[in-house]
């Protein structure tokens, strides 16, 4: 693999900024961003561990505000302590927070609260097929927005009759004009010839009804992306057969959901591609499937990639783009050397040995502390 | 008692209010409704098989749209050349119609003869919302709970994954298929998913009855509890509670998004699954996928009187219908289990090993598995070996 081809790769993976244009950068105090870092539960302090290391390490002028957020009490003290302080600063990189099934269903998930109160509303994962990984398909490269704040995950559920629920899903004009916006935005930004709406209209024909004219009003103003739509069923079967098909999709939150799922495991796993959470005025990156992984945690076998690309977001979103290439570049060397792959990629190595062999690829590359 | 169970059911269908006193009931006299409604459950146990006039069976036949009527013929031609006792009684379901006379009129002909195979009947989605989804409408009205999909890697067929055999068994009359949305205030839609008591722990009972049957190890539960605390929650707590009651099966349960990326990476390690509506739409077709595609899958609906057997990804195929490239499969493999139900044994298993060599011919695989065979000649391969296993004319 050449240093050019994987320069080229990790430009192909820089996120859209030209839609933020209109919001000026970040304050910088003294030269430096603050960013807000919530650890989460499972694998998430291990990795923000690591980030925070690899950012001392190449002197990347962010300084973490670390706000934890217990996932065990009922009261939403904690979350909102962490809500105000990404006001405060306007980014943040979080971990899952771990929602426990035996609380009372009064208590509402931490992710979503999070989410829904800073209005986050387009959830942007990016899946690339990468080099070094070895899967059933190749030459993905599928872009999924995703609706983020209503749909499904409205909360709104009751219980009118013993024994029959009805949980809302709801379904709003403007939060669909917005959504569909924002990704034709972003696929002119990058340049990106298609986009599919994914929906099921046949049978929700008001909900998703809705949705679909939504998308195929704002894909009038954008004659030079094609616009095309398909029922959900017929696209989880598509993107399992055939998912080079694919180049931007927008939908709502529960299809958004599974979708980005199945592409996250088409190019190699949840520990290998970030997500990056948008709204108007903040932005949130984590990884793509929110898996907490309780299972691996501490056991320093969990798979970095995921969070360390999304903290590479996080700097293409703050304007460091020199860092943020420099670090990518490193990551994606690494992720080819088969000896390093951690379990979840079929390999033995530890997450250690690879955050310590990205830091002598920075290292190699990056230039040396005497010529600053 | 079957009555009383009868009544349940009934009174749970006309009105939801009472369905919810009746529950009441069922919570108090938990175990004497739940075992008498058990008996009456299982397909094809206690109802008697469909009466044979003449010594021949009467199937309601609905072609439908797009490849249905094709495949549909061809699957007579199948039957008509094995000399199988079934005669068809063929109804049309014009889609571009508004009123439901059509499928009523379907309705009840399946009443009648109690067994259907059918063609996906296409929803257009530039008629008026009030016209509902037909296909939707045959499966509430005769309350066919259960859609079952055995997805099952076929040797012949080449795949990324190999030794797949997974069994979907899909909640198939509520969930957020119950077609009840409003507008309130304009601009803002609310679509209502209904999950209820009786119907999870229907669906439960079926998916650890069959599993036990075919004897399989393992159920999951598919659910997103973590969102949908009361209604996925409510799901949940039913699939447990019939699980304590099955204890040589293990059972376990596994967020929808989980699930879909584990399907695509490891699918070898589920079993039996079972989930409510959406979900089981997604997963039987992430999963007929997975096996070789929309036309190798059969797909049957069940419920406690009626069976209906259709392709299991209900596909029209509208952009390649008359063009003798549709895959004949799924739907021959569906009429398969449809002559298992009518307990006409020899027939099915001749048909279906006779599909099941055809496939293995890659010279014969239609466009949609990647090869440039007609529908014609996969049909008249089938035939030709059925002819050549089979009893001669004579010896009968």
């Amino acid at each position: 693999m050449t240093t050019r081809s994987l320069r080229s790769l990790s430009g192909a993976l820089k996120p859209l900024f030209n839609g933020h244009l209109s919001r000026p950068p970040p304050a910088r105090y003294g030269g430096r961003h603050t960013v807000t870092l919530i650890p989460g539960d499972g694998i998430g302090p291990e990795l923000a561990n690591h980030v925070r290391e690899l950012f001392r390490f190449c002197c990347v002028p962010v300084d973490f505000e670390v706000v934890n957020v217990d996932s065990s009490m009922a009261s939403e003290d904690d979350i909102n302590n962490a809500i105000m302080a990404i006001r405060r600063n306007g980014v943040a990189l979080k971990g899952n927070i771990e929602t426990n099934h035996n609380l009372p269903p009064s208590y509402k998930s931490r992710n979503n609260l999070l989410r829904t109160t800073l209005d986050l509303y387009a959830n942007v994962m990016h899946c690339q097929s990468l080099p070094g990984v070895r899967t059933r398909h190749r030459n993905i490269d599928i872009m999924i927005i995703r609706e983020n704040t209503e749909g499904e995950y409205s909360s709104l559920e009751h219980e009118n009759v013993p024994g029959v629920v009805e949980c809302l899903k709801i379904i709003t004009k403007t939060k669909s004009l917005r959504i569909a916006d924002y990704a034709f935005r972003t696929a002119r930004a990058k340049g990106r010839r298609r986009v599919t709406a994914v929906h099921k209209a046949n049978i929700m024909k008001l909900g998703d009804g809705l949705f679909l004219e939504c998308c195929k009003e704002v894909a009038c103003g954008y004659p030079e992306i094609s616009f095309d739509s398909m029922i959900v069923d017929n696209t989880s079967m598509q993107l399992v057969s055939r998912p080079q098909q694919f180049d931007v999709m927008v939908m709502p939150n529960l299809y958004g959901n599974i979708v980005s799922n199945v592409c996250a495991g088409l190019v190699g796993g949840p520990g290998l591609v970030p997500g990056a959470n948008y709204g108007e005025d903040y932005a949130v990156f984590e990884t793509g499937t929110r898996n907490t992984g309780k299972s691996i945690a501490n056991r320093n076998s969990a798979n970095p990639t995921a969070m360390l690309l999304a903290s590479c977001l996080l700097l293409d979103h703050l304007r460091l783009h020199a860092y943020a290439s420099m670090i990518r570049r490193a990551i994606l060397s690494t992720v080819t050397e088969t000896r390093l792959h951690t379990a979840d990629l079929g390999g033995q190595g530890s997450t250690s040995d690879v955050v310590q062999s990205i830091m002598n690829a920075i290292q190699s590359t990056g230039p040396q502390t005497l010529s600053i | 008692m079957a009555a009383h169970s009868a009544v349940l059911s009934m009174s749970k269908i006309i009105n939801p209010f009472w369905g919810g006193l009746l529950g009441n009931t069922a919570k108090v006299f938990g175990t004497t409704v739940t075992s008498h409604r058990s008996k009456t459950l299982l397909t094809g146990e206690n109802i008697p098989p469909p009466a044979k006039y003449g010594g021949r069976h009467t199937v309601t036949l609905i072609p439908g749209d797009g490849i249905g009527p094709e495949l549909l013929n061809h699957v007579r031609e199948v039957f008509r050349f094995s000399c199988v006792p079934v005669d068809f009684e063929v109804v049309h379901v014009n889609s571009a119609l508004e009123t439901e006379v059509d499928i009523n009129n379907a309705i009840t002909a399946i009443r009648r003869n109690g067994v259907a195979l059918k063609g996906n009947i296409e929803t257009k989605h530039t008629m008026a919302p009030s016209v509902k989804s037909r296909n939707n409408l045959l499966r509430t009205s005769l309350d066919l709970f259960a859609n079952v999909m055995h997805c099952q890697s076929l040797p012949g067929v080449q795949t990324r994954h190999k030794n797949i055999d997974i069994m979907i068994i899909r909640e198939n009359t509520e969930g957020e298929y119950s077609s009840l949305e409003h507008e309130s205030v304009s601009g803002v839609v609310e679509s209502l998913k209904i999950i209820t008591r009786n119907n999870s722990l229907r669906i439960a009972e079926y998916a650890f009855r069959l599993a036990r049957e075919k004897g399989r190890r393992k159920v999951t539960a598919v659910h997103k509890a973590n969102i949908m605390k009361l209604g996925d929650g409510l799901f949940l707590e039913c699939c447990r509670e019939v699980a304590s009651g099955y204890p040589d099966i293990t059972f376990e349960s596994m967020i929808v998004d989980n699930t879909t990326m584990q399907l695509v990476s490891k699918p070898q390690q589920f079993d039996v699954m079972v989930m409510p509506n959406l979900y089981g739409n997604i997963v039987s077709n992430v999963c007929a996928g997975l096996v070789g595609g929309p036309g190798l899958v059969p797909g049957a609906n069940y419920g406690r009187d009626y069976a209906v057997f259709e392709t299991a990804t209900r596909n029209t195929g509208k952009s390649i219908a008359n063009r003798n490239i549709a895959n004949p499969t799924a739907m021959l493999l569906a009429s398969c289990m449809m002559l298992d139900h009518l307990e006409l044994y020899d027939h099915a298993s001749s048909i279906r090993n006779a599909v099941l060599t055809t496939m293995n011919e890659t010279r014969l695989h239609t466009a949609d598995i990647g090869g440039q065979g007609t529908t014609l000649e996969v049909v008249q391969s089938i035939m030709r070996f059925i002819q050549s296993k089979g009893q001669l004319t004579s010896d009968l």
